[in-house]
């Protein structure tokens, strides 16, 4: 089988790790968020997958290269030169994906849950419709599309984008499985899916949607990826509760990759990744964060829902908090106290940021 | 020749700025560099050759933390000290004209009044030889230092004549600019003073006797020294002023507070080195000027200063960092907390991991003359950012943010708060 993965450009609601890094090469809870999709599709029996991207990068291109060989998966590039939005792109990518004749997979490259992808194929098999797609339950439905569909089969009524007035509480979880058919309801321009291909398809009465059983986060943007860190930490506890870290100090689920070193008196957790190569000093308090490889947290400070990025060095007694997210290789001087404070990469922050604001 | 030095320690109605500080000690009592305001001024007086007694005046009730630091004043410098408490609040010059005659006991040929509330080096010895040595025994001298343009507004402004050191011109806190040299708040008088006081003190009777009002008594007998007698003396050829460039601060407000102690911090390498804490193998990281008193126990990971007051029995635990603040006696760190810019009140706790922090307000370190603003606690309609100010027995819970905040006595806080007063 095989899959195309939304990827797009430049990720710009994750700046400023996205300066540094492609966001699909971002790390979530230590493995690149990419990594997390291609493993999963790799379990489902996808042998051959497709990045839609339209920004071209060395590094997404090398880190696919090696992932082929680990994975024992083909994977492609396919450049939009120009941005072709959520259809487009399927078009572009038209002959790699209908080669087989097989449903393929499409996924926006944002996604994090447990993904269903063999029940997915089971279920878009059975109904023997078009395509099928992925809902979950939110509890703020107005941020996304809506989706409403017949309760017993799944078959889709109507598809609202950010509807302004409550429609239905589920949502499209940005994980597809089409029939190679759907590619002739896509011409190569600037399309979008959701506002254009789906409301015809549900028309036409070939469109079902099947619910998402566990968590789900379109982790985008900082906030919501400290939220997406906090609920896979908590599946992981449920289903590998040996890969999460333990000992003196360590409250609740608390990831810690086998390289990092954690200083005496700490107290880290809960909800915290730590990354290859990280160095928390002495009497460190970390709650809700992520810290990215290589970093060093120097002693006695407290983080709580921050993401220090790669390389970063962090001051003693520094207070940080409220979704503050350090770039690469960012220095935070001691006694500093960062509220909310968004820092570009390569930036060495010498006063305290009492207010959200972004340092450039 | 026999001297005296009265201190002027004022009352429970002055020193509002001082407040949440104040509702528990007078302000003149309040440590400065590890000592209560006040002593740096006997310490001073005391040391000159000749002082036969201090007093000190105010309107306070009598008191038992005033008391007791009579008490051991005068057992630590070996002179009378004693108390002279006003019936009512009588300004700078009426407290001193009602009490002349204790001034005058024993023959004093001059006598320094001083203000309690300011931090100074005291060149009083240097005052007393420019005062013989111009020979009029009737003048009197007022201690001069200088200020920036703008901020000499705040003050008393002296114009003086550039040889004689006469005082041609006194204005109290003009709106417009007069002079750079400002009054200190630091006087040598004569006994000849109480006659110009007199003289202002029958005035006012006499304009009092027009108005028909039941208290005109006691109100007569409120003199300002600077207003009522210092403008008429100017020109006259009785009032000099004795400039200096040693350090000078008002002590207005809890800010204030923490730049008069570093003023005072840095002034013990000469005159109290015994004093500042030192590094040691196994203690606790000193940087700078840090006051420890002896009976404090402090964790040997902390790192204290520069310019940190740690008061009696204080703990301090594992890994804590303060600067800049002063730490009043009994007071509880715990471990890894950051206190920066803060007045931590008697008895109070921070629990781990919390941050306490404010705003200071020094004056501009790039010009020599600036002097600490006297800040008013709101300006359009918000809190300006200060120094945050913890009263007695208020509990900090572990891991919040205190910013910019001045809490009142025996509050237990159970969030993070910034720019804000809590009650």
């Amino acid at each position: 089988m095989r899959a195309l993965i939304l990827v797009g450009g430049f990720g710009t609601r994750l700046r400023p790790l996205t300066l540094s890094r492609p966001k699909p090469l971002v790390e979530f809870c230590n493995k690149a968020v990419l990594l997390h999709q291609l493993e999963a599709l790799r379990q489902a029996g996808v042998s051959h997958v497709v990045l839609a991207v339209s920004y071209m990068s060395e590094a997404l291109e090398a880190a696919m290269r090696e992932q082929e060989q680990r994975l024992g998966i083909r994977i492609s590039m396919s450049h939009e030169k120009e941005p072709l939005g959520t259809a487009g792109p399927l078009a572009l990518a038209r002959d790699l994906l209908a080669e087989d004749g097989e449903p393929f997979f499409v996924l926006n490259s944002d996604v994090i849950c447990e993904f269903p992808f063999e029940a997915l194929a089971r279920f878009h098999r059975h109904h023997g419709g078009e395509g099928s797609l992925v809902v979950t339950r939110v509890e703020e439905p107005a941020k996304y599309g809506v989706v409403v569909c017949e309760a017993d089969t799944g078959r889709i009524c109507r598809f609202v984008e950010k509807p302004r007035v409550f429609v239905s509480n589920k949502i499209n979880a940005g994980l597809y499985i089409f029939n190679p058919g759907i590619l002739q309801r896509i011409q190569l321009r600037p399309t979008s899916i959701e506002k254009e291909i789906f409301p015809a398809m549900a028309q036409d009465g070939q469109l079902y949607a099947m619910e998402l059983q566990g968590f789900w986060m379109d982790i985008g943007q900082p906030k919501d990826f400290l939220t997406g860190m906090c609920m896979y930490l908590q599946a992981l506890r449920a289903q590998h509760p040996e890969k999460l870290h333990s000992g003196p100090g360590v409250v609740g689920n608390v990831l810690v990759d086998p390289s990092a070193k954690i200083g005496a008196n700490c107290v880290i957790g809960p909800n915290v990744t730590i990354g290859a190569g990280v160095v928390v000093e002495d009497g460190v308090r970390i709650k809700r964060c992520t810290v990215l490889e290589g970093a060093r947290i120097r002693s006695h400070s407290w983080l709580e829902s921050c993401i220090v990025g790669w390389s970063c060095s962090v001051g003693q007694w520094v207070r940080m908090e409220n979704v503050t997210v350090l770039g690469e290789d960012v220095i935070v001087n001691d006694e500093l106290y960062l509220n909310g404070a968004n820092v570009l990469p390569h930036k060495s922050i010498a006063e305290s940021v009492p207010e959200p604001r972004i340092i450039m | 020749m026999p001297l005296k030095a009265v201190i002027l320690i004022g009352g429970p109605q002055k020193g509002t700025r001082f407040r949440p500080l104040s509702f528990e000690v007078p302000k003149p009592l309040f440590p400065v560099a590890g000592v209560p305001m006040v002593q740096h001024h006997i310490e001073a007086c005391a040391k000159v050759p000749g002082m036969k007694e201090i007093l000190l005046m105010g309107f306070y009730q009598p008191h038992e933390a005033l008391s007791r630091f009579l008490v051991s004043a005068q057992q630590e410098f070996k002179i009378p000290i004693r108390y002279l408490q006003e019936y009512a609040a009588l300004g700078t010059g009426g407290g001193i004209y009602h009490f002349r005659d204790q001034i005058l006991s024993g023959g004093a040929e001059a006598f320094f009044v001083l203000n309690a509330d300011v931090c100074s080096e005291f060149p009083l010895q240097e005052m007393l030889e420019f005062w013989q040595q111009h020979g009029d025994m009737h003048s009197f001298v007022i201690l001069g230092t200088t200020a920036n343009r703008t901020q000499a507004l705040n003050y008393g402004c002296i114009v003086a004549n550039a040889d004689t050191q006469e005082v041609q011109h006194y204005v109290e806190k003009p709106s417009t600019f007069v002079s750079e040299i400002i009054n200190c708040g630091i006087y040598l008088f004569t006994p000849a003073i109480f006659q110009h006081i007199g003289e202002v003190f029958q005035r006012n009777q006499q304009e009092l006797a027009l108005e028909e009002s039941s208290n005109g008594w006691q109100r007569a007998e409120v003199i300002r020294l600077e207003q009522d007698v210092f403008t008429a003396l100017a020109g006259s050829g009785k009032l000099y002023v004795y400039k200096t460039d040693g350090f000078w601060s008002q002590i207005k407000s809890a800010g204030s507070a923490i730049y008069a102690s570093r003023l005072y911090l840095n002034q013990y390498s000469k005159s109290h080195p015994e004093r500042l804490a030192q590094n040691k193998p196994g203690g606790p990281v000193i940087r700078g000027n840090v006051y420890i008193h002896p009976t404090a126990s402090i964790d040997n990971t902390a790192v204290l200063g520069p310019n940190v007051s740690i008061g009696e029995g204080v703990t301090v635990g594992a890994g804590v960092r303060v600067r800049e603040s002063i730490v009043l006696h009994g007071a509880s760190l715990h471990d890894h907390t950051c206190v920066l810019n803060t007045i931590v009140g008697w008895d109070s706790t921070i629990g781990r991991w919390a941050r306490v922090e404010g705003t200071p307000s020094d004056p501009n370190p790039n010009d020599p003359y600036a002097k600490i603003d006297s800040e008013t606690l709101f300006r359009d309609g918000r809190l300006t950012p200060s120094i945050t100010i913890l009263g007695c027995s208020v509990t900090i819970p572990a891991e919040v943010v205190i910013l910019n905040s001045i809490v009142l006595p025996h509050k237990e806080l159970s969030r993070s708060y910034k720019n804000q007063i809590i009650l």
